[in-house]
């Protein structure tokens, strides 16, 4: 009842941006399905410390901050605060008393608690989660971690049993807590590409080229990360293993003209990107080795960034600026059957929703000579065309890209000559920003 | 002697080395001024100036660096000795900078500066010199010579101080190929950039051994990637027109900068029409 109605707002608001019918409302309920359904009355208790090992209170109280920090952004819960919550520290279910967190303030209908001990260097944690209606039998989860200790181990765990719990209660989408966005950064000195846990803690540069590095794309399997580099020659498509934590060779990127903006497809088999090697930059496609090289597109101007359809592979969406300022466009993955996407302004950067419904991208409506050039994060449901503003009068706001989990989405955001890593859920709502140090954009979300 | 200066960011903002003007150029750091000059025709404006700096100090008293007068020579008391003064406004600045002398003589008939020449009895000039300078002025009259000096500091060397082959090849490649500049979103050439690239290819076409590389560049305002694509056709459009004009095609090559090397960082039309370009340089 009450998740219904903190629901309310959110589908209100849609109807009243698209000026539609109740049922077209409903679609945008029916394609957001992974932001609308009922939030969830959540509490998360502190673990009880166990044990008296002088590393204990800084490990559980790392653990207790990711823990309550994860299941809050999660964008499926409606968590009790923790000056809500009772003062008791359950360390077990027979010490839980769910009556407790049932009544009001907490009001919780599921709570997660549980007991953190460090013994011989090891950090073992037990966690929980009950379900507070169901008296007779309200355990939903039980788990135990047994890790070497350290505050990155502690943070680790806390990241693994948030995305139990949000896998369980979020109707079986894996949690994001465990993912990483990759980025380019200028901290260096150079613009690099770098990466961060999805909460903008444990960020590292990867490359060190000393040149000018764009464009950085995870491959499905985490083992890559494909991006586009100023060499001597021009841009090419560089490869950077993850596994060996050093460059590999791409030969089929680096073939003349002025090669960028990698994609990968979903299966991780293919690779698409925008190369001038004929002369104008048009989209090509090849083979995630480089073999089978073609060229999708063939028309004068600008064309870049593509997207698969991550569903099926069988669609591209890219950018195109034939008819002028750029607009977004989808295709069949042999060429065929475009289809414009916007009708008019400036319209960049689309990312593919893993569902296959919503290309999330950037669009300035009103875009032209001497505007200085404000852009915003729109949806747009691809059965239908109908689209929504997603960021409002904050900064510049670009290259969207999806979270695995279709309720997220990370951007950046230029605000005066700076531009930070941001990420929000795909309402809108929630937004968080994750770099504060020099200057950094081109956000890419790993696919698990 | 100095080369013509060039600011690459701002074409046509260049001199063309002495000319005999004794007014600062376009811009206000292109003042080459041939020290030396002073044309006759000039002189009654030279006239005009100190009689006016005259009537000043005498107004307003005003305390110019007084010069120790030579030693009187003796008896003859029929002409009175020269006397004279010289002062530089600023004594202290970068090279490029302007300096402006003022000096004035009594009792003299011939007047000149050390490494100007013969100057007016009383005048204004402005000099850009490249290295400290002392400005040395010598009076001389029926009653005898006095002499003034004025020195000017520089803080830094000339920025072509001993010009090396390489350096002035280079100079003389940016004097002749000049950027070309595009409309918002369009990488169609221009009518006053197919001017610019007549020129550009005619330097090219009698220079055959120059090989170059062509950059094309955005403003700020739009998407990176698409930045990129755009730059890279600004690039391709200046190397079809060079190739029509007659230049071979495998002497040029492209590469897009999009937004990320500006040449203004400036939120304005101006600074954003400056980053909208093809950049020419020679490819070594």
């Amino acid at each position: 009842m009450k998740a219904t109605v903190r629901l309310l707002p959110l589908i209100l608001c849609v109807s009243l941006l698209l000026g539609a019918p109740q049922a077209r409302a409903q679609d945008w309920v029916h394609v957001t399905t992974n932001m609308a359904q009922e939030k969830i009355r959540l509490a998360a208790s502190d673990f009880k410390p166990v044990g008296d090992d002088p590393q204990t209170p800084t490990l559980k109280a790392t653990f207790d901050a990711v823990l309550y920090n994860d299941l809050s952004a999660a964008g499926i819960f409606d968590m009790v605060s923790k000056s809500m919550s009772p003062q008791a520290t359950p360390g077990s279910p027979q010490e839980i008393q769910l009556a407790q967190w049932a009544a009001a303030p907490a009001s919780a209908t599921d709570v997660a608690f549980g007991a953190l001990s460090v013994s011989n260097g090891r950090l073992i944690v037990y966690g929980w989660l009950d379900d507070t209606r169901n008296t007779a039998s309200p355990q939903v989860l039980g788990k135990q971690y047994n890790e070497t200790a350290s505050q990155d181990m502690s943070r680790i765990l806390a990241h693994r049993f948030a995305d139990e719990i949000i896998k369980q209660l979020g109707g079986g989408v894996n949690g994001i807590a465990e993912t990483t966005i990759y980025f380019v950064s200028s901290r260096s000195g150079s613009k690099e590409i770098w990466s961060m846990d999805y909460d903008g803690e444990n960020q590292h540069q990867i490359t060190h080229l000393g040149s000018i590095s764009t464009s950085p794309r995870v491959s499905p399997d985490g083992s890559r990360i494909a991006f586009a580099s100023l060499e001597r020659e021009g841009w090419s498509i560089r490869m950077y293993s993850l596994d060996l934590s050093r460059m590999v060779s791409f030969p089929a990127g680096a073939a003349g003209g002025a090669n960028f903006s990698p994609a990968w497809s979903s299966d991780g088999t293919r690779l698409a990107f925008s190369s001038s090697r004929s002369g104008d930059p048009e989209i090509w496609a090849c083979d995630a080795g480089g073999g089978n090289l073609h060229k999708l597109t063939s028309f004068r101007g600008p064309d870049v960034a593509p997207t698969w359809n991550p569903k099926t592979n069988s669609q591209i969406a890219w950018v195109s600026g034939r008819t002028g300022l750029p607009q977004i466009y989808t295709m069949d993955q042999d060429g065929g059957n475009i289809q414009r996407i916007t009708d008019g302004g400036y319209a960049t950067s689309p990312s593919w929703s893993p569902n296959g419904q919503i290309l999330a991208f950037s669009w300035r409506r009103n875009y032209g000579p001497g505007d200085p050039g404000a852009r915003d994060i729109h949806i747009i449901d691809l059965a239908s065309l109908r689209w929504d503003q997603i960021t409002h009068e904050s900064g510049s706001n670009d290259f969207p890209s999806w979270a695995p989990d279709g309720r997220h989405i990370v951007f950046e955001r230029q605000i005066g000559h700076r531009t930070d890593i941001w990420t929000m859920l795909a309402d809108g709502t929630d937004q968080r920003q994750l770099t504060r140090t020099g200057n950094n954009t081109m956000p890419n979300w790993s696919w698990k | 002697m100095s080369t013509p200066e060039l600011d690459p960011c701002r074409p046509g903002m260049r001199s063309d080395g002495p000319n005999g003007d004794v007014f600062p150029l376009i811009g206000k750091r292109s003042g080459f001024l041939a020290e030396g000059e002073l044309k006759l025709n000039r002189r009654h404006r030279f006239l005009v100036a100190a009689s006016l700096m005259i009537a000043l100090f005498a107004v307003a008293g005003c305390k110019k660096k007084e010069v120790a007068t030579a030693p009187p020579p003796p008896p003859p008391p029929a002409a009175p000795a020269p006397t004279a003064q010289i002062a530089a406004t600023p004594t202290q600045i970068s090279a490029g900078d302007q300096v402006v002398l003022s000096w004035k003589t009594t009792d003299a008939t011939n007047v000149s500066i050390d490494g100007i020449g013969d100057v007016p009895t009383a005048g204004v000039k402005t000099v850009t010199p490249t290295s400290s300078t002392t400005y040395h002025l010598v009076a001389r009259g029926d009653g005898g010579t006095a002499d003034a000096s004025a020195h000017v500091t520089v803080s830094s060397p000339p920025a072509v101080s001993v010009p090396t082959n390489t350096e002035s090849e280079i100079d003389i490649f940016n004097a002749n190929v000049q950027p070309i500049f595009f409309d918002y979103d369009s990488y169609d050439i221009r009518s006053d950039a197919q001017a610019t690239l007549s020129k550009d290819a005619a330097f090219l076409n009698q220079h055959p051994d120059i090989r170059i590389v062509i950059g094309g560049y955005c403003d700020e305002r739009g998407s990176d990637e698409y930045n990129l694509a755009l730059g890279e056709n600004r690039a391709n459009a200046g190397k079809s027109a060079l190739v029509n004009a007659g230049i071979a095609a495998n002497r040029i090559r492209v590469i897009s900068y999009g937004k990320e090397k500006p040449f203004c960082t400036e939120s304005n039309e101006e600074c954003w029409q400056k980053n909208r370009r093809d950049g020419f340089s020679m490819d070594r």
